[in-house]
């Protein structure tokens, strides 16, 4: 942080205070999510809320928005410390807010979104002209091109969440939430939406920024608190001197090795072959178009690239969830080799691949059943779980036991139903039930996402683990730096296909970023 | 012209109907007013049905209910009438049973989360077992809806004579069928309730009531069934008979998908059922072919569930349609 | 309709987005909440109410059932505890009333099964009626064309091809929402209205017509290939007792049966381990229309005047929907749901003849009955937030 910075800062103290909170508390059930929380922002500021998975944050920024009810506490905003009682209170207050998953109604256009709440009428009509020029007015003062006419659904992300921050902006804000913003967005949008973040603080925009990206936080906040387990265990006011790991220790409560240990790789025979593949997405559009690759035995194969970039449909495919619409994916090679291309899931699992999906309460795992039967989920019907078509609960529950113990699942026994457990656990049942049948292929999709940082550590190890024992890997994230710190080779993805191939230790995050962007429209 | 382009292959079938039909009506005006008139006294049924679909599934909630809210609305609209012996007091009796009923269906599921299906099953239910209690027979009214001459418009050729001719109920179907779909369209009233149909929590954010707007649309809808059925028991017919509603209610829905949850193609998708079946009517009556007349009762049940089978991955529900909306979560 | 896979609304944001249910890295092995905003299980007799409340609700929505019925039946200037008295005297405590009530509760048992099943892999099955149609009239025409075959086979024949027309007409629906995506709840009350319409014609002057008498009706069965009731047991109780027994194992016990409830509590999870959504419809659907058809079977072999009329069906199918609710799901429960629902039926006709109240008061007691069960506004007065989560039916109506 430079000097000038600095002094702008320092000039902030003395600024108006624009939100208060004291002593806020709000529980779910016997989880106490937010814990006597108190903090402040001054008006034009860029305040950081970091944490981890699960610290609290987005409970926290719910509540000012009031979009819930705190148990207990002030919030104050401007000096008015009455209760928030939804989000239409908030907005009247000046409150906007950025949210996570985008609120924004997939099947109508921009300027639709952009009035919706506060429309105005001309004769008891909407007035969609006016709607218009006022997407274009301030997508011009903003600098943030969006088309009105537009549907959200044909938009890519990047562009949604553009629209989502006009909206923020259509009613006068003196303070904008941005929950995880860039968790969808390729470096290079990052950097630029970093960019309007300090050109609205400047503009006197006070931000409350959420984000668990320790660079973000260091480039753009002015101040940081910083949550765990409910709780504000610390606060930076000046964050010129202070380093991503001292953050980071302050997340988790003690250091965190940011890099994974890792033996240099030892490829051996090619195990999974895809050539040419087509998928198509749930709106039958192309979203895998031409995808080569392959991944051999004992290394980690990382596809890189901003989320929406077919990653989804070439996993799904590849575990036969998803027909393709041409191509062929093998699996070994020479004369062994099997032709999964269309299998069936369960087909595909037989022949040798496990599979860590990308959304686990979806697709991994049914809440509703206990952590043993979650654990057969797909081998329910065979020996020593079934005798015929007569299930054998002993054999289920021993076989359940056994893996509670070697993967460490935190529950009591394994008849609690999955829907009970923890994010990390949950994703710990699933890697268990795919890591035990000792497949040729390990696919991993998003393999730390929602999960702590105890878990993660937990599943990283594993995966490597199951590498060093011989297993092709294919890790797809979203998260640029899991990929650089687990892969031994890394394909990007963008636009369906693999733009480049990298090796693991050759990989340079900005060349990498410049790639998911796709060179011919880097922004 | 741009709405032409937009919606080039709906204009263009309409615009080939209208030919056709006129085309009909040169070469035999009799049968051709006859039959269409016929199609559309029942399709109008049909409408007021697909309309109460279409704003409950507009908002997000299923409405299978439809059929025993138009039943308990031409029970209650005939009895009252019987009672008081008065055609206006029935109209609305017709029409407050239905707001109960739709009452009904907004709380449980809206406020009380109870599974939208089973809602509707459990009015289905409970209209057929009321209204067979309090069945009484050998009641009378006084007179049914009288039919009437819109000005000028009954005078156009064909048209006029099949839709400016005929009792307050159709012309009320016609018109609400327009006028929802300006309202749906073109209003904050419409852009909301789409919003909380599709997406509730960005309208949530937005800070549109979603609970709000669910429970007022899930009401009102509910009187236009009981239009529906106070038109079956006295414009209609001038009697009330059990299980009345026939499966109109049910015929709705599929028009209501056929129709994509617009309301003037749902207009379109009701006149095309009545026509089927006017159609079906005519063959026999002029024993072109010889059906037994039980197969031209199930014309339209077949016909539902062809038109479902084709319409299947052509046309999309509202996203949160069926789901319940809590709160913060 | 159009894609299967759309996911559902995003009401509820996964826990990436700082869920606090996620536990913290060095937390103690101890038991994670169980959901989230599920305060801890309640002791002493709350408790005991809230762990048997699959059998507390029912109980209770048909305590407050009578209880409106009785204000209904008051309002009509009739004595309610007198009526109630006499219709259960009538029910249950005479031989014919009894037999009358045991053959009642036979077909109900079944199309409550009808039900029940597809309800577990998410399917509402409106279709009772229609298939038990099927099932009866597909039974009539084999039990006459069949004629001269010996006694014990045309039986089982005739029994056999009531199950398969109940299964044929139930599949139809099925492969409407494999192949189609067309909702099972319109499909299936499309086919009952199909079914009427076209069994009419069949019995009215249409080839399975007998012209020799006055009002439409199919032949007769066979007199010797009737089955007489043993005293006041009828003879397809034990039979559909068993089969409540048997469904009721096969969901619990068997591979089908894990395979059936995982489709219906996560289809996706289903597909991911490799159970077909495809095939558990179908054979839930056909098993279903088997049940129902068989209990039109029963209602042809062992009721007077064993003959397919155009009232054979009643409300059954439709009770069995009353029933498999009221059986909150669980085949087992649909027994004694059933023999409730039977008793009612079965002493309707007395309360006419007796006290001059109009049968019919017997379905508004089991609507309000049906619509007490599931308010789930009751258990939650009760039960706060202690109450089971349900399956959201109507969550794959635009799916």
């Amino acid at each position: 942080m430079t000097d000038t910075q600095a002094e702008v800062h320092e000039a902030g103290r003395s600024r108006e205070t624009l939100l208060e909170i004291e002593g806020l508390s709000k529980a779910f059930g016997t989880v106490r999510a937010n814990e006597d929380i108190s903090l402040r922002v001054d008006r034009g500021e860029i305040v950081a809320l970091l944490g981890e998975n699960g610290a609290g944050k987005s409970t926290l920024v719910k509540q000012i928005f009031g979009l819930m009810t705190p148990d207990a506490g002030t919030i104050t905003i401007k000096g008015d410390s009455s209760r928030i009682k939804d989000p239409k209170d908030a907005i009247r207050r000046g409150i906007g807010m950025v949210h996570q998953h985008f609120q924004l109604v997939p099947v109508m256009t921009v300027a639709e979104n952009m009035m919706l709440g506060h429309e105005s009428t001309r004769s008891g009509m909407l007035d969609l002209d006016g709607a218009r020029d006022m997407v274009r007015e301030l997508s011009a003062r903003h600098n943030l091109s969006v088309d009105p006419d537009a549907e959200v659904e044909d938009l890519p992300v990047g562009t949604q969440q553009r629209v989502e921050i006009l909206k923020a902006l259509s009613r006068e804000v003196d303070l904008l939430i941005l929950d995880e913003p860039t968790a969808v967005l390729t470096p290079q949008e990052t950097d630029e939406l970093l960019g309007v973040m300090k050109d609205l603080a400047a503009g006197g925009t006070s931000i409350v920024f959420i984000t668990h990206k320790l660079r973000e936080v260091l480039s753009v906040a002015d101040r940081c608190y910083v949550l765990r387990q409910g709780k504000v265990v610390g606060g930076v006011d000046d964050l010129s001197s202070t380093t991503t790991s001292d953050l980071a220790s302050m997340m988790v409560g003690r250091e965190v090795v940011l890099r994974v240990d890792k033996a240099e790789a030892t490829p051996g025979e090619t195990v999974l072959s895809i050539k040419d593949l087509h998928v198509r997405d749930d709106r039958g559009l192309p979203a895998v178009d031409g995808f080569d690759l392959e991944v051999r035995a004992g290394e980690i194969v990382g596809v890189a690239g901003v989320e929406g970039n077919g990653q989804r449909e070439l996993v799904e495919s590849l575990a036969g969830m998803r027909p393709p619409v041409s191509g062929s994916v093998h699996l070994g090679s020479g004369a062994d080799a099997v032709d999964i291309t269309r299998s069936n899931a369960r087909d595909t699992n037989n022949a040798g691949v496990g599979h860590i999906p990308e959304d686990r309460e979806k697709h991994g795992l049914v809440g509703g059943y206990s952590i043993a039967d979650n654990l057969v989920l797909n081998r329910f019907d065979e020996a020593p779980f079934a005798k015929g078509f007569i299930r054998d609960f002993g054999a289920v529950r021993e076989y359940a036991e056994g893996l509670r113990t070697e993967f460490d699942i935190r529950s009591p026994n394994v008849e609690a139903p999955a829907a009970s457990l923890s994010g990390g656990n949950k994703q710990k049942v699933v890697v268990a039930r795919e890591m035990s049948a000792r497949p040729r292929l390990l696919m991993a999709a998003q393999p730390t996402r929602g999960v702590d940082v105890g878990s993660i550590e937990f599943v990283h190890r594993r995966i490597v683990e199951a590498r060093d024992a011989g297993a092709a890997v294919l890790l797809v994230s979203a998260e640029l730096d899991e990929v650089l710190s687990l892969a031994d080779r890394i394909a990007v993805i963008h636009g369906g296909k693999v733009v480049a191939e990298i090796a693991g230790k050759d990989a340079d995050r900005t060349e990498i970023g410049r790639l998911m962007a796709g060179d011919s429209d880097s922004h | 012209m741009e709405w032409f382009l937009r919606n080039k292959v709906w204009a263009t079938t309409a615009l080939l109907v209208l030919v056709a039909a006129y085309a009909f009506y040169f070469v035999n005006s009799n049968i051709a007013v006859s039959m269409f008139s016929y199609a559309w006294f029942l399709a109008v049924p049909l409408v007021l049905g697909a309309m109460v679909g279409v704003i409950g599934e507009r908002s997000g909630v299923v409405n299978i209910g439809i059929e025993g809210q138009m039943l308990v609305g031409a029970f209650a609209a005939f009895f009252a009438a019987a009672a008081t012996q008065s055609v206006i007091i029935g109209v609305i009796a017709g029409a407050l049973s239905g707001i109960a009923m739709g009452a009904f269906l907004a709380f449980t599921t809206v406020k009380g989360q109870l599974d939208q299906i089973i809602a509707g099953v459990v009015i289905n239910i409970v209209a057929t077992g009321i209204t067979s209690f309090y069945y009484e027979s050998g009641k009378t009214i006084p007179r049914g809806l009288p039919n009437f001459d819109v000005p000028l418009l009954s005078k156009i050729p064909l048209i006029g004579p099949v839709f400016f001719s005929d009792g307050p109920i159709a012309l009320f179907a016609l018109v609400i069928a327009l006028v929802l779909h300006v309202l749906l369209f073109k209003t904050r009233w419409g852009l909301r309730t789409r919003a909380v149909g599709e997406y509730p929590s960005a309208a949530d954010t937005a800070g549109i009531n979603v609970v709000g707007l669910r429970l007022f649309n899930v009401t009102v809808a509910g009187t236009l069934a009981g239009i529906a059925g106070t038109y079956l028991s006295m414009e209609a017919t001038s009697t009330f008979e059990r299980d009345m509603s026939a499966g109109r209610g049910f015929l709705a829905l599929a028009i209501l998908i056929f129709g994509a949850w617009r309301p003037m193609r749902a207009l379109a998708a009701a006149l095309f059922f009545g026509f089927m079946s006017a159609s079906a009517s005519q063959l026999q009556a002029s024993n072109v072919v010889d059906i037994p007349q039980q197969f031209i009762n199930l014309l339209p049940y077949v016909l539902t569930l062809v038109v479902l089978a084709a319409a299947a991955g052509r046309v999309r529900a509202p996203g949160a349609v069926g789901q319940p909306f809590v709160k913060g979560d | 309709m159009a894609d299967p896979d759309r996911p559902p609304a995003k009401d509820t944001p996964p826990d990436a987005g700082g869920a606090p249910a996620t536990a913290p890295a060095e937390a103690p092995a101890v038991p994670v909440v169980a959901e989230r905003g599920a305060p801890p299980p309640p002791t002493g007799l709350l408790g005991f109410l809230v762990r048997h409340q699959a059998i507390v609700v029912p109980i209770l929505a048909v305590v407050l059932a009578f209880a409106i019925g009785a204000i209904l039946i008051r309002a009509q200037g009739f004595n309610p505890t007198y009526a109630y008295q006499r219709l259960f005297q009538r029910s249950f405590l005479t031989e014919g009333g009894l037999l009358a009530t045991l053959q009642k509760t036979t077909p109900l048992i079944l199309v409550g099964l009808a039900v029940a099943i597809p309800l577990k892999v998410g399917l509402f099955n409106i279709g009772g009626q229609g298939q038990l149609m099927a099932g009866g009239i597909g039974a009539a025409w084999i039990a006459h064309s069949l004629r001269d075959l010996p006694v014990p086979v045309l039986v089982i024949v005739s029994v056999i091809a009531g199950l398969l027309f109940g299964a044929m007409w139930a599949s139809i629906a099925a492969l409407l929402k494999t192949t189609r995506g067309v909702h099972e709840v319109i499909s299936t009350i499309m086919l009952n209205s199909i079914a009427v319409g076209l069994i009419d014609w069949l019995i009215n002057g249409g080839p399975l017509a007998d012209t020799s008498q006055v009002f439409p009706t199919t032949h007769a069965v066979r007199e010797d290939a009737r089955l007489l009731p043993l005293g006041v047991l009828p003879w397809g109780l034990p039979v559909a007792l068993i089969l409540a027994v048997l469904v009721a194992w096969m969901l619990k016990r068997t591979t089908l049966g894990f395979e059936l409830q995982t489709v219906g509590r996560n289809r996706f999870a289903a597909g991911y381990a490799g159970i077909s959504t495809t095939k558990a419809t179908i054979i839930a659907m056909a098993t279903s229309g088997a049940l129902a058809g068989l209990a039109g079977t029963l209602e042809l072999l062992q009721i007077e005047p064993y003959r397919y009329q155009s009232g054979i069906a009643g409300s059954l199918g439709f009770d069995g929907i009353t029933i498999a609710l009221l059986a909150r799901g669980n085949p087992l429960g649909t027994i004694p749901a059933a023999i409730l629902v039977g008793a009612m039926r079965a002493g309707a006709p007395s309360l006419q003849f007796e006290l001059g109240i109009r049968p019919e008061v017997v379905d508004v007691l089991l609507a309000i009955t049906l619509l007490m069960v599931s308010l789930p506004v009751i258990a939650k007065w009760i039960f706060r937030r202690h109450t089971a989560k349900q399956t959201q039916l109507a969550g794959s109506w635009g799916a």
